[in-house]
């Protein structure tokens, strides 16, 4: 795999990549779901992982961010082993699951305090760092209230507080918008776009969206079937199919037929379903 | 970092716990209800022995040690909560040791199982029964139930990695509470149990929870030495499992 306008993916060259991943494979039971994927981020870089569900993109993040264990493959963090250095991975990251998780119970500058004492940020600076976490997400005028009380844009801003109180050199975001309003995605968008020129930092995320992607994304990984079908900047990957060519069209082109009999055979296995239900009910 | 990562996760449980007061209040019901009805009535029949104490001071202990088994041993499904919430998920990405994690729901069962004295002990007083008010004896009857209820809920935790769902750990739990209450000395001396239940009883740390207690707070005979060691070595026990099989939560 090759990236159009970019390195090779699929060769590890160069210094400390801010992720490199080498024949990962992760399996569940029988089912493969990521399937010797080759993967190269560059510090800095904003890197999009794109795919339909079930294509692989949240078991990849998993297993990144040492929740799964690496079954088979190498996967490096700035260097760092997974497998033996979880710890020293872990303090370089920040993570921003797919689902909204605060604890309601708590105010907003409370669930930042705990994960800046998660992270080790130093007693004489945490109290600053949480507010300065909580201004660049525009929370700080409600950061004494509960989180509980927050809209479902307030509570993304404020996980992406909780995550980037320790400055992460690794933002690791699975589809942070998905399920927000318009209004709610771009002020995410504004916020990470803000912390990344603030800090320099590399962010990894998981997307349904292309438009979003296509907009954010230095780099994008088109995800399907637990492989990588594409890499390569958006505005390359588009120039090699065509002049009005979206990012939808690319992912089309590279995994459209499979998709399609994929649907298929889901459309074949509902009328099955359906048929075994209906004998069941008589 | 172990210690500091507890005492954070430990005040983070604090403070939810401070947000809610409902469910230390509703936890004190059920031990009272037990004590003013239960204990009462078979202090009347003296059926049984109970050596030099009455029923009802043989009871308190044991009832204690009842109220804090049944607030913990249901602690999985907050874990499991927390796993479904993303909360755990986030929390194993940091730089955390699962111990602290484990350890930090240990404290919170802990608390909880020391919310029902609160009522308990001035009704027991009320009722007739004369619990010490040596500061030292209480200290130590807090941290044996502190330490029970704290095994207990990493009985759960270790369960919920296992069952993965409420709904099972709840069916689980509700199916491992009545035997480890009845198969200890809680309502009832060893003696009167047959050989086999006797077993279970000795090796249901449970028992030597009720035994610390009722040596601490009523003066009936006991070996602390033995009582205060099966319960932390099965505290540390339940700590290395329950965090051994925590991971297998966010898979």
């Amino acid at each position: 795999m090759t990236r159009p306008g970019g390195s090779p993916a699929a060769v590890p060259e160069g210094p400390a990549a801010a992720l490199e991943c080498t024949g990962l494979v992760h399996r569940f039971g029988e089912t493969v779901a990521v399937d010797h994927l080759d993967l190269r981020i560059e510090t800095g870089e904003v890197f999009g992982l794109l795919g339909p569900n079930g294509a692989g993109k949240t078991t990849t993040i998993r297993v990144l961010n040492t929740l799964l264990p690496v079954q088979e493959g190498t996967v490096r963090v700035f260097g760092l082993d997974v497998r033996r250095r979880a710890t020293d991975v872990r303090r370089r990251l920040g993570y921003v699951p797919q689902q909204l998780s605060i604890e309601a119970a708590l105010t907003g500058r409370q669930n930042v305090m705990w994960f800046a004492r998660l992270f080790d940020v130093p007693r004489a600076e945490r109290a600053t760092r949480v507010d300065e976490a909580l201004d660049a997400m525009d929370l700080l005028a409600v950061a004494d209230r509960k989180a509980g009380t927050y809209s479902g844009g307030m509570i993304r801003r404020l996980e992406l507080a909780q995550a980037l109180v320790n400055h992460p050199a690794l933002l690791v975001l699975d589809e942070p918008t998905v399920g927000l309003d318009p209004i709610a995605r771009e002020g995410v968008w504004e916020r990470v776009q803000q912390m990344r020129a603030d800090y320099g930092m590399t962010v990894l995320l998981t997307t349904h969206y292309m438009d979003e992607a296509d907009e954010l994304c230095d780099v994008v990984a088109l995800m399907h079937r637990g492989r990588l079908r594409a890499v390569g900047s958006p505005a390359a990957l588009r120039a090699d199919i065509g002049p009005d060519a979206t990012l939808d069209d690319v992912f089309r082109r590279h995994a459209g037929a499979d998709l399609a009999v994929t649907e298929e055979q889901k459309g074949v296995r509902d009328v099955r379903r359906s048929r075994t239900t209906a004998r069941k009910l008589g | 970092m172990l210690f500091s990562r507890t005492v954070t996760l430990s005040l983070v449980e604090m403070q939810k716990l401070r947000a809610d007061y409902t469910e230390l209040f509703t936890r004190m019901a059920q031990p009272v209800l037990w004590l003013l009805v239960f204990g009462q009535i078979f202090n009347r029949i003296r059926a049984i022995p109970t050596g030099n104490l009455t029923y009802l001071e043989y009871l308190t202990p044991g009832i204690l040690a009842q109220s804090a088994l049944f607030i913990a041993i249901f602690l999985g499904i907050q874990i499991i909560w927390d796993r479904d919430a993303g909360i755990l998920t986030k929390v194993m990405v940091t730089p955390t040791p699962r111990a602290a994690i484990v350890l930090a729901k240990a404290f919170s069962a802990g608390v909880r199982g020391l919310a029902p004295v609160v009522v308990l002990v001035p009704v027991a007083l009320l009722l007739g029964v004369s619990i010490t008010v040596n500061p030292l004896k209480l200290l130590g009857a807090a941290v044996a139930l502190m330490l029970g209820a704290g095994f207990f809920a990493c009985l759960s935790m270790a369960i919920a990695g296992v069952a993965q769902t409420r709904d099972r750990l709840m069916g689980i739990g509700q199916l491992m509470t009545m035997p480890l209450f009845f198969a200890s000395n809680a309502l009832y001396p060893i003696d009167l149990m047959p050989g086999w239940l006797k077993v279970i009883s000795t090796v249901n740390p449970l028992t030597y929870l009720v035994n610390a207690l009722r040596g601490l707070l009523v003066g009936a005979p006991a070996d602390l030495w033995v009582d205060f060691g099966v319960l932390v070595v099965a505290a540390l026990v339940g700590i290395v499992g329950s965090a051994s099989l925590l991971g297998r939560l966010v898979r």
